[in-house]
């Protein structure tokens, strides 16, 4: 991005915080970008002839007399079918040592889509996780997160989702992501020969906090153009979006504006929603699948972070460390997919809904059976059975390290009631149990 | 001479003006920029700075791009043409939209020219007119639509010409009236409103009584809402908020449906849009989506459209009550809004009130809620709009400033209970929290017990006594043990689970379950009623356990029978008998 001949060059700032500089200039356009001092910043405010800047690097060291030039143009991005397989820092430049993208330059950040345009959402998308495919079915064109303690192994389930969903690209969006967790995805995708789909987009702990903020954004631009244009099933990966809240807070306080709920800006529901809602299904074909990750602070889903996004999103993932299997499980109690009874039972085999339902009742009668037994109270034998049953639920179908396909998953339910349970207990159909319960 | 402005400042959606001439508060003006025409409204003034907010994304604004002020404030044109239609927030037919996004600074025409409606005359020449009389009607989708004296005119007028009954486009003046000074006011079949101005053109505003039947136990046997009555549905994500307002909104009997999806997630509104023209309605066997308009404002679309499109929706509303219509309202969810109205407040560095709202969202909202209401109009005819509007809370607390103000003013409450979600007792709303103010009108008794009978509400006061029981009693299980309280208890205990299983719970995916009409919510009543009053033998608490278990599967079973079915008899046969076993 370099100046071009006779562009006006303006040396006095008149005021600098931790992220802006403001100054005055005539002609600049709002959500423009300008170097300041070779740093990259984005025009936020415009009152008279005063601009305020936000410097993405920060604004460290930069002198009242620094070289301001304005660019006369958005964040953009350059798309072609040559990002496949690139890794990109938050401005969309190659961090591979690769060369540069040559290719259309959009704006990022683009118009959402027409409500009325779009198609609603009706292809699984199978991950061989039972606690996702079975309790809780992904669909191309949904947006869900993982709602996580930071200790917990989402990546690793999220490099497991993203290489075994059969899409045409997938693309991460990394936010305040450890130099560890880089590498780890960058070594899981390209020993599993996927390079050549994946594109990234990484902004590393070792990074300016406020690039994390055109992250998002550059991930969608791309993955827009692969499903508008090339009619593809896209996967977008955002983690840590808490990252990306944090940084909004940041800017949104250097501005002086007033915060709301757990000190986040007063727009973090637009702002999070302005991303989600980029998860599409195009009528042609295409399609934007979005799966996030939202760290928690000790499981806290009341703050504003992970609460503005339930509501955002269809539906959320909870991971949970099982003690009585030593495993990390996806809890079927807190995870929901708002949008699963739009394939189970119609893409799946018919019993899918009712043997999920059946089996999470039977799950939570085992939890309410261990509360009795924790109190010291009795436990009767349907209660004994419960605890039986829900150890091995969990160790064979709940925990993150299954890998099944949806039919078998069926199976290996309906061989656990068969086990543990009389049909009347398991409360489904009663032709449903003729056809598939296994005879002792 | 239309006022001009300069743009001096942005801030996100926020812009400065310089005027030269006078503005009006809420007056709307476009800003040109880059080839764009952005629509934007008046919100501060301050000496010749003017503040409007824009309801479009402000990329690339510069300082003196130019704006012109259009001298009206934010309105919706009203006609014939309007069902079926997704609108904006801002009324912009989304279908007359092209490419798959939206582009910024489009706008399309809310109604159709070309399309001619048949027209009967419903006044003579001659006649003496008041405001807001009726003149003619068309059909549209089998709904008798009025064309009216328009609504800014407030006096009397006499009819000079009529036209034939035939058909007409909009366009065409159907009518001329003329005033006393002689004056003559062509009338054709457009009218336009102000969004944020009510409709006072009633005579009457009196205290809703009827019954509004939803097929919804929860609400119309326990917490009934009435026509022309008000409620609202506060729940923490994933307790079934979006499903019990589709569940109303589908079934409701209601000549006209209006959902504003207010700051919600786009594909809930690709539901209603794929769903709605196949499914029919249940009242008057039609598809559900001839009676319906879509105002979809999604969380994705401009903020400040996203507070103008409750308006809209309302205003629209406000003109089909004023043709003696009985609409219903569903607005989700207007903590959306209220966070826009928050947003904004925060730009233009107000102080702010609890959690950052501004200081007047109590009287937004109660200003907002007012406007619905059960109607007598000035020819005597009546007409209402119920509004029901969801409420988002943060990190599901009641206790924050939307939910607060929305209780001061809405008279139903139906909280929805992460604890009930996470049981899958659907729908969640909390039974014992919940309130309907209308149980306690004179004028709804009177009217349930010439609908029903007089004995009613005693029994519907009986089951959240019953319930109420049954929750304390569970606790006290949970602290003694099953064992350390008496048998007795475990019968009140399960007594009230049954009023949950068989009368609080409803399967909305279910063709039979999902709508009861009254008639069969009476049935169902009456029938838990009489298990309840039944005293039965028992030794121990497990035998109670079985036994009401054994009960509720069949009672379960009757509500997803067909009523009066064979199989629903067989079911209820098995039942009476399951009674005897244990009767004293």
């Amino acid at each position: 991005m370099a100046t071009k001949a006779f562009q006006k060059i303006y040396t006095k700032i008149s005021q600098i915080t931790k992220a802006t500089c403001s100054l005055k200039a005539s002609g600049v356009g709002y959500d423009e970008l300008a170097m300041v001092n070779g740093k990259l910043a984005q025009v936020v405010k415009i009152m008279g002839d005063e601009v305020t800047l936000q410097v993405f690097e920060g604004t460290e060291g930069i002198p009242t007399n620094a070289e301001v030039v304005f660019l006369g143009k958005s964040p953009t991005l350059k798309v072609s079918e040559q990002l496949a397989g690139r890794f990109f820092n938050a401005f969309g430049d190659p961090i591979d040592g690769g060369p540069d993208i040559e290719g259309q330059e959009v704006p990022i950040g683009g118009p959402s889509v027409n409500p009325v345009r779009r198609k609603q959402p009706s292809e699984l998308i199978a991950t061989g996780i039972a606690g996702i495919d079975l309790n809780n079915t992904l669909v191309s064109g949904q947006k869900i997160p993982f709602f996580a303690d930071p200790d917990q192994p989402f990546n690793q389930v999220m490099a497991n989702v993203a290489l075994r969903a059969e899409t045409d690209k997938i693309i991460l969006g990394g936010m305040g992501m450890t130099n560890d967790d880089y590498l780890y995805f960058k070594n899981v995708f390209s020993n599993a020969g996927a390079l050549d789909r994946i594109i990234s987009f990484v902004n590393t702990t070792e990074n300016p906090p406020v690039e994390r903020l055109l992250i998002p954004d550059m991930a969608l631009t791309a993955a827009e153009y692969f499903a508008v244009e090339h009619n593809q099933k896209v996967l977008v990966l955002l983690t840590d979006m808490t990252s990306y809240a944090d940084a909004l807070a940041i800017v949104s306080n250097r501005m002086d504006q007033i915060p709301s709920k757990d000190s986040m800006p007063g727009s973090l529901y637009s702002d999070l929603a302005k991303i989600y809602e980029k998860a599409v299904q195009f009528p042609a074909g295409g399609s934007i699948t979005i799966i996030a990750v939202t760290t928690l602070s000790g499981g806290d889903i009341t703050h504003a972070v992970p609460d503005n996004t339930g509501y955002i999103t269809e539906g959320q993932l909870f991971l949970r460390r099982d003690s009585d299997i030593g495993k990390v499980i996806v809890d079927p109690f807190r995870s929901l997919s708002r949008l699963k009874q739009l394939v189970s039972g119609k893409k799946t085999r018919k019993d899918h809904p009712q043997v999920m339902n059946a089996a999470v009742r039977l799950y939570a009668d085992a939890a309410n059976a261990k509360t009795k037994m924790e109190n010291g109270f009795d436990l009767t034998n349907y209660d004994e059975r419960t605890l039986a049953f829900a150890k091995d639920y969990a160790n064979q179908l709940l925990a993150i390290d299954v890998n099944l396909d949806t039919t078998e998953m069926l199976d290996v339910t309906w061989e656990l009631f068969s086990k543990y349970f009389k049909p009347e207990e398991v409360n489904i159909k009663k032709e449903l149990v003729d056809q598939h319960w296994v005879k002792q | 001479m239309a006022t001009k402005g300069t743009v001096s400042g942005v801030i996100a959606n926020m812009v400065t003006l310089t005027v030269d001439g006078p503005v009006a508060q809420n007056e709307i003006c476009y800003i040109l920029t880059g080839g764009d025409q952005l629509m934007a409204e008046v919100i501060k003034v301050v000496g010749s700075n003017v503040y409007v907010q824009v309801f479009e994304s402000t990329r690339g604004l510069k300082v003196g791009a130019e704006a012109e002020f259009t001298g009206h404030m934010l309105e919706v044109t009203l006609g014939p043409g309007m069902l079926s239609k997704n609108y904006d927030g801002l009324q912009n037919d989304l279908d007359k939209m092209d490419g798959v996004f939206l582009k910024r600074g489009q706008y399309t025409y809310p109604l159709d020219k070309e399309k001619a409606w048949h027209f009967v005359p419903l006044v003579k020449v001659g006649d003496e007119v008041g405001p807001s009389a009726w003149l003619g009607q068309v059909d549209e989708n089998f709904q008798p639509l009025k064309i009216m004296v328009p609504f800014q005119l407030t006096g009397t007028y006499k009819v000079k010409s009529i036209v034939s009954e035939g058909d007409y486009t909009i366009e065409h003046t159907v009518v001329v009236l003329t005033d006393k000074d002689g004056k003559d006011i062509p009338v054709n079949m457009i009218q336009k409103w102000p969004v944020k101005k009510a409709m006072t053109n009633y005579k009457e505003k009196p205290r809703p009584y009827k019954l509004l039947e939803t097929g919804v136990r929860v609400i119309d046997t326990v917490n009934p809402i009435v026509e022309g009555g008000t409620g609202f549905i506060p729940g923490p994500f994933g307790t079934g908020k979006t499903v019990l307002q589709h569940a109303i909104s589908k079934q409701a009997e209601a000549d006209i449906v209006i959902i504003a999806a207010c700051g919600e997630r786009a594909n809930e509104v690709v539901e209603i849009f794929t769903e709605f023209p196949e499914l029919v309605d249940p009242h008057t066997g039609r598809k559900l989506m001839e009676r319906t308009i879509i105002i979809a404002n999604t969380s994705n679309m401009p903020v400040a459209a996203r507070e103008a499109s409750v308006y809209t929706a309302m205003t629209i509303s406000e003109y089909y009550r004023a043709m003696g219509l009985k609409v219903l309202l569903m607005a989700d969810s207007t903590s959306r809004w209220a966070q826009a109205l928050r947003e904004m407040s925060n730009r233009m560095e107000e102080l702010p009130g609890p959690d950052a709202f501004p200081m007047d969202i109590s009287a937004i909202i109660s200003n907002f809620y007012g406007r619905a209401g059960y109607v007598y109009l000035n020819n005597g005819e009546t007409g209402s709009i119920t509004f029901i509007g969801t409420v988002s809370p943060a990190g599901g607390n009641l206790k924050e400033p939307v939910t607060e103000n929305t209780k001061k003013v809405a008279r139903c409450f139906y909280a929805l209970e992460q604890e009930r979600a996470d049981k899958k007792r659907y729908p969640a709303v909390n039974p014992i929290d919940s309130y309907s103010k209308y149980l306690e009108y004179p004028e709804f008794e009177d009217y349930i017990t010439k609908r029903i009978n007089s004995e009613w509400i005693g029994k519907v006061n009986e089951i959240k006594t019953r319930l109420l029981r049954g929750k304390e009693i569970a606790e006290q299980i949970n602290i003694l043990g099953d064992d350390g309280v008496p048998v007795e208890y475990h019968v009140i205990f399960w007594k009230s689970e049954l009023i949950d299983f068989v009368i609080l719970q409803q399967d909305a995916f279910d063709e039979v379950d999902s709508v009861t009409p009254m008639e069969r919510q009476e049935d169902i009543l009456n029938m838990v009623i009489d298990i309840c009053h039944t005293e039965f033998r028992f030794d121990t608490f497990l035998e109670v356990m079985d036994y009401f278990k054994k009960m509720i599967n069949l009672c379960k079973q009757m509500n997803y029978a067909k009523y009066k079915s064979e199989q629903y008899e067989e079911f209820n046969k098995q039942l009476q008998e399951l009674v005897a076993e244990r009767k004293i």
